[in-house]
């Protein structure tokens, strides 16, 4: 079986410790995430962790079983790219006299669809959301002039299937302890 | 529904009572019925200690001589008791020392909760005496853990504890207490917990996997169950064997779902594994169906998986999710608790017998008696063996005594030779394979099942890895008997150094102190045994003894246990020599 992107996510009550539970599955298997966002959820006081992975199906499988184990887990699900709605979201800050000193850094800009996030005397921020391509596209466009810093966050999606989560808690039948 | 729930509230509303949370840790326990616990005090626990002091004539605390000893006779307790075990100690070293016996009741689905102190709130982080993070540590190897920070939090949280660490698949529980929660008063008030609400304790059973099941088991022409410890956790032994005389089909079983079924009965034909028996080993790769019960196709049962059972159809009644499909794949999974499940198939199965098929079992039996077991039980050599142990062993005991090893050779030749008649009477330590398990393991043990004889059969290495808790049953005087098989090896180890290693035996040779001696110094009555015409009476003056007593047992140096699966050989490439 080969080995794929898959978008997991969890849906966690709000828990110190959570986030060592899950990521300790994935460190006992020995895999290496490729990225874990951790956010509100659509629900009242039910977080949600996304974790991209690069594994097989059957070895996602078995790490959503050991996710779900965890008692503080609502419900985990694994998703392949073409059934998520994802994106990424970069900043590039980048030294403000390089727009005077090389026109051609204008026309990077313009044609990036980049959002310009704050500019000073000495430096301005680009923000860039999209898929990881279009995020590197643009990077390898404006490292050759120079990257003063550069930060790239975990991908986020929705899937394009329900998640059920509010009828998934129903069925637990107790109140939240 | 939710101005039912309030209305019940307001109506059992119970009077709160004004106490430090320290006092609450013991209030709590006695709520959920316990009366004994295991532990070992130190700085950041002492409030709770003090508080025992007070609740000492409720609630007796067994001081063990380190805080691992403390887990494992919490285990033994829990084993042999169903209950949850329960263990103490301090912040630090004292909670470092719970590793072991967590992990162990971890993979063998031990109920047990386990109470640290904490160094206060306001240290925390700051690497302060005593102070470690037992949460990060006991995270991978906890079903739950949590910290306390507020005395308020604590009947809830140790609510919690209790009911997660004995529903659905049990497991131990870690909950850790900053001193200034022991210190700090709450109004105390204890409701047991029902239900947490992100947690199914049991999956709901499918019908149509019951009827899935009986089509296949109904169809079946060679037959095999295994069953595992799910069965005694789920108590269902019952169940378990009105499904097999019923269904006529033939039982084999795990290392700790051994005593679930009488090892006398018919139609319980072995133990699967790495050294158990010939046929139900060999006849794994050719049943047609495999009926997997309340166990969890471990390394040490499967043998190289892709060549384990590939013939057969698997039906895996189980309870916990993450177990179906992940080392075996199964044609159907019935999901919930076995007592429920096996009950719920009955009635769907057709009565039958397999004769021709149980034969096939005992003609493996007959190889197996030919080339190991005679040898092992009736030795012609001049050395005794720990075979012969074991059944000097069951002639005194009939069957009838709870029986501890340790980890090793002994624990091998333990399980497969020790006859049990009744279940809850096998406890060893399986999944983590922990030495030093047994001493402490047989003194909870003994202490869950009173009535019972316990005999912790232990090997010269791994009575030396908890030999100070000869101190605890000393100062308790619980009477449990300890058989150390004493062969001067490390002998598993030393095996596979004869069979893979070329004979290099590195580091296994030991050279052991007067065991005798040892007992006398903590008063517990001794005999060392190195000849065969002594054994049996030996074994009966054991028995006989109503206090604590050690027999040390010179056996064979060199022995090997057999049958073997080397690691990763298919189960069906079983050596006999």
């Amino acid at each position: 079986m080969e080995k794929e992107n898959f978008t997991i996510s969890v849906y966690t009550e709000n828990n110190i410790g959570l986030l060592n539970r899950i990521s300790a599955i994935f460190l006992k298997r020995h895999i290496n995430l490729d990225s874990m966002t951790a956010s509100a959820s659509e629900i009242k006081d039910v977080f949600r962790f996304t974790i991209v992975v690069k594994v097989t199906e059957e070895q996602v499988k078995k790490i959503i079983g050991q996710i779900e184990k965890q008692i503080e887990v609502i419900k985990a699900f694994y998703h392949k790219d073409e059934e998520t709605i994802y994106q990424e979201t970069a900043l590039f800050k980048v030294a403000s006299k390089l727009l005077f000193e090389d026109r051609q850094i204008q026309n990077v800009i313009k044609n990036s669809n980049a959002n310009i996030v704050t500019v000073t005397p000495e430096f301005f921020v680009l923000e860039k959301t999209g898929r990881r391509r279009e995020v590197e596209a643009l990077y390898r466009k404006l490292e050759p002039f120079g990257l003063m810093q550069f930060v790239r966050s975990g991908r986020i999606a929705v899937t394009k299937d329900k998640m059920h989560i509010s009828k998934i808690l129903e069925n637990f039948g107790s109140e939240a302890v | 529904m939710e101005t039912q729930t309030q209305t019940v509230k307001k109506e059992t509303k119970v009077p709160t009572e004004k106490m430090t949370g320290a006092e609450a840790v013991i209030r709590c326990l006695l709520a959920e019925g316990v009366d004994l616990i295991y532990g070992y005090p130190g700085g950041a626990i002492m409030p709770v200690y003090d508080e025992l002091y007070k609740y000492q004539d409720q609630l007796h605390h067994v001081l063990t001589r380190h805080e691992q000893g403390a887990t494992h006779a919490a285990q033994g307790y829990a084993r042999t008791s169903g209950r949850v075990g329960v263990a103490i100690a301090t912040s630090g070293p004292g909670a470092t020392n719970f590793v072991t016996g967590i992990a162990d009741a971890q993979i063998d689905s031990t109920p047990m909760v386990c109470i640290t102190g904490q160094v206060g709130s306001h240290l925390l982080g700051s690497d302060a005496f005593q102070e470690t993070d037992i949460i990060g540590i006991s995270t991978p190897i906890t079903k739950w853990n949590h910290q306390v920070t507020k005395a308020e939090d604590i009947p809830t949280v140790l609510a919690k504890a209790f009911y997660i660490a004995r529903s659905g698949r049990p497991g131990p529980v870690l909950i850790d207490i900053t001193k200034d929660a022991q210190f700090d008063e709450l109004d105390f008030v204890y409701e047991k917990c029902k239900g947490v609400r992100s947690y199914q304790a049991i999956p709901d059973t499918d019908p149509k996997s019951l009827e899935d099941a009986a089509k296949l088991i109904n169809g079946a022409k060679k037959p095999m169950i295994i069953f595992g410890q799910g069965v005694i956790l789920g108590e269902a032994e019952e169940e378990l064997k009105n499904f097999i005389e019923k269904t006529g089909i033939p039982a084999t079983w795990t290392i700790l779902g051994l005593s679930a079924l009488p090892t006398s009965h018919p139609l319980n034909v072995g133990m699967v594994g790495m050294h158990g028996n010939y046929g139900p080993n060999k006849l794994t790769n050719e049943c047609d169906v495999l009926l997997a019960i309340g166990m969890r196709f471990d390394d040490r049962v499967t043998g190289k998986l892709e060549t384990y059972a590939k013939q057969a159809k698997v039906v895996h009644f189980e309870i916990d999710p993450a177990e179906v499909d992940k080392n075996v794949k199964v044609e159907v999974a019935v999901m919930g608790d076995v007592k429920n499940t096996l009950a719920k198939i009955l009635p769907l199965v057709k009565s039958g017998t397999y004769d021709s098929w149980l034969q096939e079992f005992k003609d493996y039996d007959a190889i197996e008696y030919d080339k190991v077991i005679k040898k092992e039980l009736f030795p012609s050599k001049e050395k005794l063996s720990m075979g012969e142990v074991l059944r000097g062993i069951n002639l005194e005991t009939k069957g009838d005594a709870v029986i501890v090893s340790d980890v090793g050779q002994h624990q091998m030749i333990a399980c497969r030779y020790a006859e049990f008649t009744k279940t809850k009477s096998n406890v060893t330590s399986g999944g983590l394979g922990t030495m030093g398990f047994a001493l402490p393991a047989a003194i909870g043990a003994k202490m869950g099942a009173p009535d019972r004889e316990v005999i912790a059969i232990i090997g010269d290495g791994g009575y030396q890895m908890t030999i100070q808790e000869l101190g605890t049953i000393f100062q308790t005087k619980v009477p449990v008997k300890i058989v150390v098989l004493n062969n001067d090896f490390l002998g598993m180890v030393r095996q596979w150094q004869q069979l893979f290693f070329d004979k290099r035996y590195a580091s296994t040779e030991l050279v052991n102190p007067d065991f005798i001696k040892i007992a006398e110094g903590y008063h517990i009555k001794s005999k060392r045994v190195t000849e065969r015409e002594n054994l049996q009476d030996a074994i009966a003056e054991m028995i006989a003894c109503e206090g604590p007593y050690f027999l040390e047992v010179c056996v064979e140096k060199e022995n090997n246990v057999f049958p073997m699966i080397p690691t990763g050989a298919s189960v069906s490439d079983i050596r006999l020599e």
